[in-house]
């Protein structure tokens, strides 16, 4: 009995040895496929189309960006369906490190100066450890730099600025489809009558890509307080992310003109119902400033 | 019984010894390059994985796609994302044999000139290969150098007309192994 039982293992262990010599060599050395890897390019760029997505730009690049938005489509063809009129935003975004980022820009309307800075607390994961979501925050401020021609008001530096912050969480749930939820406050020192100065909004972004280099996105934003029922809006942006290399296109059509959170978020007024929509694209543009070595 | 427990210690001491005369690589360097007069793209590896037996002289090399690293951090996303697909097809995998393994004398110093049949799998697809290589036995290392060419079309790796001026047509390879 005992014997039999002894047999049994050493034949168990034979077999088992047997094995392991006839599969791979690689067996058991190579255990690469196990490691933590960063899940990348869960969007094309790093803005969704006016909210901030997770992605950040690489250290040591720069992300030339140039936004237009134009007029109103429902104008029809005596404004060339709103192409007649157009506002911009120029910006810049460089990335400082693989977590952090920062970025300036000003916009034509209001002549709005805005600047950011990003920083990556997570990022999503396979492997060891892995990390289900990305996690980044975002904090900005913007200021209106236009002349004020009512001589009866004046105002101040303070007067004209606003901020926001969020936090992004976001997660590539398969190779095509990605989404991120940003809650959002955004304050502005000086509002309307019956506005709040703090208004809270819930960003919602998805990407789908239809091919390697193009895919299809939807930005949206819910306002939940602080804007006038009637007039205010939540803003809501559907377009087509095309990639070239190093340039990304993005061409969409929203119901707000506005290019940085608190335009956006605090001043869209159209309504998509009503067919007050706009055309509009970004243009990013990415720059290598400075090339890492060849030791990393 | 004892005579066999004797037979199966014996047994096992001799697949034992199989695995003894297997020499390993970690951590090896795997470069490639693709050359264009308008851009040079270069990336660098230094976890590649390989074994080889040193009495059938099977060899094989496996390779992370995304420890590749760019001079730019784009082209390293779009490396992965777009051409070889990494998230999908993680590694590449070589497997082969070095020809004529039993003429080299592990024991003692020295450099051979080597060649290699095995096949390449890449980007989901498996392709013969043919490689030539010099292994440099000394003390403790074994050091093994190798350069050859590959066609990323051969391997479904699809470059659009945009950037077709950008990336080579064939992507030259070298790689550094120092197995122990």
């Amino acid at each position: 009995m005992r014997m039999k039982k002894i047999i049994f293992i050493f034949s168990f262990l034979l077999i088992g040895s047997l094995v392991y010599s006839q599969g791979n060599l690689l067996e058991g050395i190579d255990d690469s496929i196990s490691l933590k890897q960063p899940v990348t390019k869960t969007f094309m760029s790093s803005r969704v189309i006016n909210a901030h997505s997770v992605e950040m730009i690489g250290r040591g690049e720069m992300d030339f960006r140039i936004l237009h938005r134009f007029g109103p489509v429902n104008q029809g063809i005596d404004q060339l369906f709103g192409l007649d009129q157009a506002s911009m935003r120029m910006g810049f975004d460089f990335g400082l490190s693989k977590k952090l980022t920062i970025g300036i820009g000003r916009t034509t309307f209001k002549k709005e100066l805005d600047a950011f800075v990003k920083y990556r607390l997570a990022q999503q994961s396979t492997g060891v450890k892995a990390n289900p979501f990305s996690v980044v925050l975002v904090f900005g401020t913007s200021v209106y730099t236009y002349k004020n021609t009512d001589p009866t008001t004046k105002l101040t530096f303070s007067d004209r600025t606003g901020y926001y912050f969020q936090t992004i969480v976001g997660k590539k749930i398969n190779n095509k489809f990605s989404l991120q939820l940003s809650p959002t406050a955004v304050y502005r020192n000086m509002v309307l009558a019956g506005d709040d100065k703090t208004i809270f909004a819930l960003g919602v972004g998805a990407r789908y890509k239809v091919s390697k280099r193009i895919a299809l996105v939807a930005d949206y934003s819910y306002v939940a307080n602080g804007l006038p029922q009637s007039v205010g809006r939540n803003p809501l942006s559907l377009g087509v992310d095309i990639e070239t290399g190093g340039h990304v296109f993005q061409l969409h059509f929203s119901n707000t003109p506005g290019m940085n959170e608190r335009s956006f978020i605090t001043e869209t007024v159209n309504n998509w119902s009503k067919g007050e929509i706009q055309f509009g694209f970004n243009l990013s543009r990415m720059f290598n400033i400075k090339k890492r070595s060849n030791n990393r | 019984m004892k005579f066999i427990i004797c037979v199966c210690t014996l047994f096992l001491c001799m697949s034992e010894s199989g695995a003894q005369n297997r020499i390993i690589a970690r951590n090896a360097y795997i470069k490639f390059s693709s050359k264009t007069p308008l851009e040079n793209i270069e990336a660098i590896n230094k976890s590649g994985v390989s074994v080889i037996d040193k009495t059938t002289g099977q060899l094989e090399f496996s390779v992370l796609l995304k420890g590749f690293s760019f001079e730019r951090v784009l082209m390293q996303e779009h490396f992965n994302e777009n051409y070889v697909e990494s998230d999908q097809y993680p590694k590449a995998l070589f497997k082969g044999i070095i020809k004529d393994i039993q003429l080299i004398n592990f024991a003692k110093k020295g450099k051979h000139s080597i060649t290699v049949n095995g096949s390449l799998q890449l980007h989901g697809v498996t392709k013969e290969v043919t490689v030539k290589a010099f292994l440099n036995i000394q003390d403790e290392l074994i050091s093994a150098d190798c350069n050859f060419i590959i066609v990323p079309s051969d391997y479904n790796i699809e470059i659009p007309g945009l950037v077709k001026d950008k990336i080579a047509k064939t992507v030259e390879i070298s790689i550094n192994a120092n197995y122990r």
